[in-house]
């Protein structure tokens, strides 16, 4: 099924709905939609989906691509192109609340909405996701992937990855 | 006599984003195609050659933590190379990309700066030239980002960031080598003297950079050595060790004039791609 010249309303949402239903390959309890990679569906004549990258070296953002074509083509959304967009940089703000609570159920601190304006090394209280302690400390700046830093809580001594501020 | 048109608000604002650049030089982007490329290029190689130089620490590094950080650094080098070579060969029109600009030229045609071609030494070494490279990328991404071309403003707001968290992390290394043991103190004095020679190449203008630095597009990083000074400086002074007193300085990167290492690097990262021409992912 090809897509119309311009998308009405109703199509763009169930365009949305689609994306909604695809991880992120790093950390698949959470959707590009609510990480805040899709930044929306363009309309009028050249309608497109929009994405942007996390990092800009994230090994992720080609499997992203190619897992965000595969839904579409499966939903019959096969003429729909893809665009990658720099500009606005994504930031830690753009994370769902949503997002944010299935980060932090999986193991992984979320960043604190608003501290992408502040300092990367920010007084911000890091909470263990596992048993709640403020009393963390980071192990290192970087970790398994290039959105996290890797942190340790001395309170139940269990490792943990934390979202960087970015 | 002939009456003037009436000034329109928009033409105010032109008038004002064009008044370094000369009011008639507009499309000053469409003007100044190849040097933009050639910019473009330059910036790109810089993070491609010291984004492989950093991958080489995989399997090598001191500890864990380290071996995490050097790779994502080397990978978010890597992701600006890929959009500032992507440019280039779009802005070119010749077909090729960033993977054909950065695969498929010999030694001569790179235009990095010697600094980030040079081995990596020991872990006081890498965090020497990663210290002095990275807040001079920091100062220069963050006056790019007020680029009149607009993709390049887009590429250095995107990267400035974790640019940002390399200068940070190369500096408190620098502290902790520097303000360490006997040993560590040494290597991390070492390793600034020897790559202290390259600094000087990190500022240079020519006309072809001082041509785009007048109309907006290029950075005058002349310009930014008295801030890159001043950091220098003040973290050195944290890590209780002295300025280096260096030798000549060694320039010519940007001409293509490279040092012997340069090849060897490019041998291995080239490898595939020359040998297998039209493989793909």
């Amino acid at each position: 099924m090809a897509v119309q010249a311009s998308l009405d309303a109703d199509t763009e949402r169930r365009i949305l709905a689609v994306l909604a239903e695809v991880p992120d390959p790093e950390i698949p309890v959470v959707s590009v939609i609510d990480l805040g990679i899709v930044r929306g569906v363009r309309g009028g004549d050249a309608p497109a989906v929009l994405i942007t990258p996390t990092y800009t070296g994230c090994p992720a953002t080609l499997a992203i691509t190619a897992s965000v074509r595969l839904a579409l083509d499966a939903a019959g959304f096969v003429d729909l192109p893809i665009e990658t967009v720099l500009s606005p940089p994504w930031n830690t703000d753009w994370i769902s609340e949503r997002g944010r609570q299935q980060l932090k159920d999986y193991g992984i601190a979320p960043p604190p909405r608003g501290s992408h304006a502040r300092s990367l090394r920010g007084a911000d209280m890091v909470e263990c996701p596992r048993c709640g302690s403020e009393k963390t400390v980071e192990v290192s700046r970087f970790g398994s992937t290039p959105c996290k830093a890797l942190w340790r809580c001395t309170q139940c001594l269990e490792p943990f990855d934390r979202f960087k501020c970015h | 006599m002939p009456s003037l048109p009436t000034i329109q608000p928009g033409d105010v604002a032109e008038a004002d984003r064009a008044s370094h650049a000369g009011a008639f030089d507009a499309p000053a982007v469409e003007a100044h195609r190849d040097a933009i490329v050639e910019y473009c290029i330059r910036l790109g190689d810089d993070s491609l050659i010291l984004g492989q130089r950093l991958c080489e620490w995989c399997g090598h590094a001191p500890v864990l933590e380290v071996e995490l950080s050097l790779a994502n650094l080397g990978l978010d080098l890597i992701g600006q190379a890929t959009f500032l070579l992507d440019l280039a060969g779009e802005l070119e029109g010749r077909g090729r990309d960033g993977d054909a600009i950065a695969f498929h030229r010999d030694v001569l045609a790179f235009r990095n700066c010697l600094m980030v071609e040079q081995p990596n030494g020991d872990f006081a070494q890498t965090i020497a030239r990663q210290f002095l490279f990275s807040t001079y990328q920091l100062a220069l991404f963050e006056a790019l980002t007020r680029s009149v071309e607009p993709r390049l403003a887009e590429i250095a707001a995107k990267a400035v960031k974790e640019v940002r968290y390399h200068a940070e992390l190369a500096a408190q290394w620098v502290v902790r080598l520097g303000d360490g043991t006997d040993e560590s103190r040494e290597r991390m004095i070492d390793g600034l003297d020897w790559f202290w020679r390259f600094v000087d190449e990190l500022f240079q203008m020519d006309p072809i950079e001082q041509a785009l630095a007048d109309r907006g597009i290029a950075v005058d990083k002349a310009a930014l050595r008295g801030g890159f000074d001043a950091t220098i400086a003040k973290v050195l002074d944290e890590a209780t060790i002295s300025l280096p007193v260096y030798p000549r300085a060694v320039v010519g990167g940007r001409k293509g004039h490279h040092s012997e290492h340069l090849g060897h690097l490019l041998a291995v990262m080239q490898y595939l791609p020359r040998t297998y021409p039209d493989a793909s992912w």
